[in-house]
């Protein structure tokens, strides 16, 4: 799963139970979580790490097109 | 840009925020609580169980309205359904009660507003002031206007989340093992238990964590699950655990999901570099002070914010929130936690790594075992005579 700098993180925002748990598990304190909006930042390396943990599958890493 | 001044800027309205305001108001000192939401206590991220003590501890009488079921006892069952029950005169005040979460967060804050803190809703925080390296205050966005809020402590009370101990240089990072995430679903007609809290442990079904059934009482129950994050790989995730749980069990055959809460728990022995800096300390979620066997969080979010009102106080006397001074907080913390939060660490990490057929033996072995006063400490002492492995590097501590 952990890929390319060129990859693009994707949040299905009809999954997304907004509980600030990818936000906590972040190495990268990279993501934030403002009301119901998840947003990344460029200090994302595309680790993988939230797309693995997120409970309900809400996050991917999708390649470029 | 508008800006506004106090005594301690509180980041956070849980209960570990909420507590921490009310202590440090009620001592005097000029308290603002800000919560980042537009309500107190919602979305859930909770089973939503805390033991009766806690309350006893913080020296606050529970409303009744904060409490939904009052528990007689908690059933430990492993995977091929040996059970273990405590009941109240056996499980003292470790078994409490089932709370609703979003009146007793608000009941907490409301505590501090009598107190005298200022309430600040729809504000959050985006990063610290500085000046040179000393840490003055916070920015903040509230009601969509960027506001500084200058002040001479940050109480960081935001959760799992916890951006300000990051932002204010200490590590709150986790490792892969100490993360769990967890999902739940609170169910109506439920043929369950109103009256127990039940615990399943075993590989087949939480690896890494259990399977929590907490009734709420009608037929209401919360039923979730935490797993160990390392179990979470090849889309494996703590939900289809569940499903496949309720799916198999009778007692939710005509269960209906009316919620679902999804959160993690971070299951560590606290934080390794300390849970303050200088003019900033952590409590709660946010400092990792959460059970790592039970995943239970309240009641240490609750009486460090208590903490965090006693230390700040003396820092107020002094004019002093250096990092020396807020030591003391720490000390408090250690002495009142560390030790129960390394043990059930190590536990923790013992009890995954076990299969269904050693979990089965073990709540075997406490189901025939004369226990006295029932925690997890003393749950632990019966495992270490009959089952030693289970405790090896720990033993100490028992």
């Amino acid at each position: 799963m952990p890929s390319g700098q060129d990859d693009i993180m994707i949040v299905d925002t009809n999954k997304c139970m907004h509980c600030g748990g990818c936000v906590g598990c972040c190495p990268q304190n990279a993501i934030f979580l403002c009301d119901y909006i998840l947003t990344f930042n460029d200090d994302c390396n595309k680790c993988g790490r939230c797309t693995r943990l997120c409970p309900v599958g809400a996050l991917t890493l999708e390649a470029k097109a | 840009m508008k800006t506004l001044k106090c005594e301690v800027l509180v980041v956070g309205a849980g209960p570990a925020g909420g507590m921490a305001a009310k202590s440090c108001a009620e001592r005097g000192i000029d308290t603002i609580l800000i919560e980042k939401k537009a309500e107190i206590g919602a979305p859930l991220r909770c089973a939503e169980g805390v033991s009766k003590k806690m309350f006893t501890e913080i020296g606050i009488e529970p409303r009744p309205e904060w409490i939904c079921a009052d528990m007689k006892g908690a059933i430990i069952k492993s995977p091929n359904g040996t059970a273990f029950q405590l009941d109240e005169s056996h499980a003292g005040a470790e078994v409490g009660y089932v709370l609703e979460r979003h009146l007793f967060d608000k009941g907490i804050s409301v505590l501090a507003a009598e107190a005298g803190a200022k309430l600040m809703m729809r504000t959050w925080m985006t990063g610290p002031i500085k000046e040179g390296d000393k840490i003055v205050g916070a920015h903040c966005i509230s009601m969509g206007e960027p506001l500084d809020i200058y002040c001479d402590c940050i109480v960081g009370a935001d959760g799992i989340e916890s951006q300000v101990g990051r932002w204010c240089g200490m590590d709150t990072n986790l490792k892969l093992n100490d993360i769990e995430p967890c999902i739940q679903y609170r169910m109506a007609n439920c043929k369950c238990s109103m009256e127990f809290c039940e615990f399943i442990l075993g590989r087949s079904i939480a690896p890494g964590g259990y399977l929590w059934i907490f009734p709420k009482g009608n037929g209401i129950a919360n039923v979730g699950i935490g797993i160990s994050a390392e179990f979470c790989k090849n889309g494996v995730r703590p939900k289809q655990f569940l499903d496949k749980f309720i799916a198999e069990d009778p007692r939710f055959k005509d269960a209906q999901i009316i919620e679902i809460d999804a959160g993690f728990d971070s299951t560590c022995p606290g934080l390794e570099s300390g849970y303050s800096v200088a003019n900033v300390l952590l409590v709660g979620d946010s400092a990792r002070l959460v059970d790592p066997i039970t995943g239970g969080g309240i009641g240490h979010a609750c009486v460090s914010g208590m903490y965090a009102g006693e230390v700040l106080a003396e820092c107020k006397k002094n004019n002093d929130y250096s990092a020396k001074a807020l030591k003391e907080y720490d000390k408090k913390i250690i002495k009142r936690m560390e030790d129960g939060l390394y043990r059930d660490w190590m536990a923790k990490e013992k009890l995954a790594e076990l299969d269904d057929d050693t979990i089965n033996e073990l709540v075997g072995i406490l189901a025939s075992a004369d226990i006295e006063h029932v925690n997890v400490q003393n749950l632990l002492i019966v495992l270490k005579e009959k089952y030693p492995k289970l405790v090896e590097g720990f033993e100490d501590l028992i």
